[in-house]
């Protein structure tokens, strides 16, 4: 049983991370914008958390006052959101503005931005003065602060449910959010016609240009929040150097198709993939086996894609113009 | 008001000044860029990249030798992109090719040097042109989307590679496969000139001038500039796509299958989940901006490598995180990619009164 436990509270955590970034991708790709960029805009989310809530409580250290816990929760989440949706917004200028090609920006969006967020994450010690090991103690003991471990319920359920701090909710709701806006809102629908067929809806009075903006801004911000998990929670509020958001933000791209571009499907399968990712430790692998297992979660996306195509279902179909450019004038 | 319309044409001289003059303008944030990391005066920048990158002899082979593997992975990209078919799986298909390479390296060292670099050589190809034909045929037939699918088909060739290092892990506990026979260089590829490194440059550079011409003066590289443009046009012609597609696709593999095995037999003599080491997305990038012609992929892939290194060094000598290398390479990309939009575009200020008459 306690292994069952520990087997799902890593599931979970590893799962939230990538959720995070697949609800913002699927926001964004619902535009048909490809935005391969989403290990970098993790990253920048990832980087820009980690520094914010550095200088604050060095700030604070250094004034000699203690902290607001408020401020430790909200500047770090404020810093990564936006940090990443300006990743977004480069992404958005020059696929939707100047009109370049989306997945040779997403590549480079992901390559800069990895190299931005590791060089500041490698160097950040050196560059506040040598201060030591970078580590935001107070930040992350509040992100992982089990804030509903008091509901009275057998123990056994508060592990599994409640033993996690608040960003693994947040995720959800998120991905609900996404899934209400993009189903009961005009808004959101407007912008999964210009998924679809951006012609057709520019002709129907769609502000297109606007909402691709929109769509890869908020994505980002979105697919961001998981870096920033990743760094005040999973990593309990260190910096590692060792490229795993990259290889997380790839798995968040195929959580997407895992999840056929739907919201809410992506809340169970990043838990999935979350289980597929950690069960090798509980069923005694050999280390050999375990690199063959965690290829599971890509060859299961893969079947998935093909699967999809031969069905031709039309629900569970890519957005039909995603990858592709619009041009008004080009028609 | 500004009006955006289509160029018809530009001169050639004119699409190359505006790529260069975003090329200088990248150059000029970038040294602003280090300057304020490092306070280095942004003149000198320059001059210690140039260092970096070309100071002594070690450091010029290097260098050509990253040139040649980036360019080599670019090349094999060129067809794919040319036929529009979104080959995201470079890494993958460079990373089969070098595991198969290291493979013969381990387990055929008995064979005479020059049949076992032969066989070497035409498996790591086929290895890497059977894992760009699964994605190739997959969208012939069923029309999935080839973006994702060569992207996941990375990560499998990745844990695959992982699997292979920890069954040939030496020594044992360390995670990662020594030089390879390093006694008797057993599938090394040898040093020609005197130079260790030289048969990589003639390898590379030959498939580079036979895929120019393979695009340009053969049937096949019409096919793929026909497909290319339009799959209707295509088919209207008589051309069977997905023949095209597969055939054109699985030279894409088989290419980056080569530049796996040059990085093995001819680089490092060993394997590990690092071995193509993020150039198969850099090529992509260089195979976009060269607009599929490969004598260009030469002068790109040069200029990255060249800012690469110059990083790398400038990092060192400051002891920042040598991560700002790919930062700065980031800022170039960018820069070019934005430029092609006013190489494709002309922007015209309409008069007031125009528009006024329009409305």
């Amino acid at each position: 049983m306690d292994q069952l436990i520990s087997l799902v509270q890593a599931a979970i955590a590893f799962g939230t991370v990538i959720m995070f970034g697949a609800t913002g991708e699927i926001l964004t790709e619902k535009s048909g914008s490809l935005n391969l960029g989403v290990p970098g805009i993790m990253y920048l989310g990832g980087i820009a958390s980690l520094a914010s809530s550095f200088a604050y409580e060095q700030a604070c250290k250094s004034a000699g006052t203690a902290p607001s816990g408020f401020l430790l929760v909200v500047i770090p989440m404020i810093c990564a959101f936006l940090a990443a949706a300006m990743g977004g917004l480069l992404f958005s200028f020059l696929t939707v503005t100047l009109r370049a090609n989306q997945n040779v920006t997403g590549l480079t969006l992901t390559i800069f931005a990895a190299g931005l967020a590791n060089l500041f994450g490698g160097s950040l010690n050196k560059f506040a003065g040598g201060v030591g090991q970078i580590r935001v103690a107070a930040t992350s003991t509040l992100y992982r602060d089990k804030f509903l471990d008091f509901i009275p319920l057998p123990e056994v359920v508060n592990k599994f449910l409640f033993n996690y701090g608040f960003m693994v909710y947040l995720a959800v709701l998120i991905a609900i959010a996404v899934h209400l806006y993009l189903n009961k809102t005009t808004s959101g629908m407007n912008l999964r016609a210009i998924g679809e067929s951006p012609a057709t809806a520019d002709a129907a009075g769609i502000n297109v240009i606007g909402h691709k903006y929109l769509a890869a801004c908020m994505g980002a911000g979105i697919s961001g929040l998981g870096g920033l998990y990743y760094v005040m929670d999973y990593t309990k509020g260190t910096w590692a150097n060792d490229g795993t958001i990259e290889s997380l933000g790839w798995l968040a791209v195929a959580l997407v198709i895992f999840s056929t571009w739907k919201p809410v499907r992506s809340i169970w399968g990043s838990y999935l993939f979350g289980l597929v990712y950690w069960i090798f430790l509980y069923i005694g692998l050999s280390r050999r086996a375990q690199e063959i297992f965690r290829m599971l979660p890509y060859v299961v996306t893969i079947l998935v894609l093909i699967f999809v195509s031969m069905r031709k279902r039309k629900e569970d179909q890519p957005p039909e113009s995603l990858g592709q450019a619009y041009f008004r004038e080009d028609r | 008001m500004i009006r955006i319309s289509r160029r018809a044409s530009i001169p050639r001289w004119r699409s190359w000044l505006i790529r260069l003059l975003a090329i200088i303008l990248a150059l000029m944030v970038n040294a602003v860029v280090i300057y304020a990391l490092t306070k280095m005066n942004p003149l000198k920048v320059y001059e210690a990249m140039f260092d970096g990158a070309f100071g002594t002899n070690r450091r010029l082979w290097n260098t050509i030798q990253e040139v040649m593997m980036l360019l080599c992975i670019s090349v094999a990209l060129a067809p794919s992109f040319k036929m529009r078919f979104w080959n995201i799986g470079a890494e993958g298909q460079v990373l089969i090719g070098g595991v198969v390479a290291a493979a013969c390296m381990i387990y055929l060292k008995s064979i005479p040097s020059a049949l076992l670099l032969m066989i070497m050589f035409i498996l790591s190809a086929m290895a890497g042109g059977i894992w760009s034909f699964i994605p190739a045929i997959s969208k012939a037939k069923l029309n999935t989307n080839e973006t994702l699918f060569t992207l996941m088909m990375n990560y499998i060739a990745i844990q695959l590679t992982a699997y292979f290092v920890a069954l040939w892990e030496n020594p044992k506990g360390s995670n990662c496969v020594n030089i390879i026979n390093q006694q008797n260089g057993e599938g090394w590829l040898p040093a020609i000139f005197g130079k260790p490194y030289a048969i990589n440059v003639i390898i590379v550079m030959t498939l580079t001038v036979l895929m120019y011409l393979y695009l340009r003066r053969t049937k096949h590289g019409y096919e793929i500039a026909v497909v290319g443009a339009s799959k209707n046009t295509a088919r209207y012609a008589a051309i069977d796509v997905g023949k095209v597609t597969v055939r054109t696709v699985s030279i894409s593999g088989a290419i980056c299958g080569i530049a796996g095995f040059i990085a093995v037999a001819g680089q490092s003599h060993t394997i590990s989940v690092n071995t193509a080491g993020g150039r198969g997305f850099v090529a992509i990038i260089v195979a976009w901006l060269s607009k599929f012609n490969t004598l260009v992929m030469v002068l790109i892939s040069l200029l990255l490598v060249f800012m690469e290194k110059g990083a790398t060094e400038i990092a060192s000598s400051f002891n920042i995180n040598d991560n700002i290398s790919k930062m700065i390479m980031g800022i170039i990309l960018f820069f070019i990619l934005g430029s092609e939009f006013f190489i494709n575009y002309k922007l015209e200020i309409a008069k007031a009164e125009h528009i006024s008459k329009e409305a």
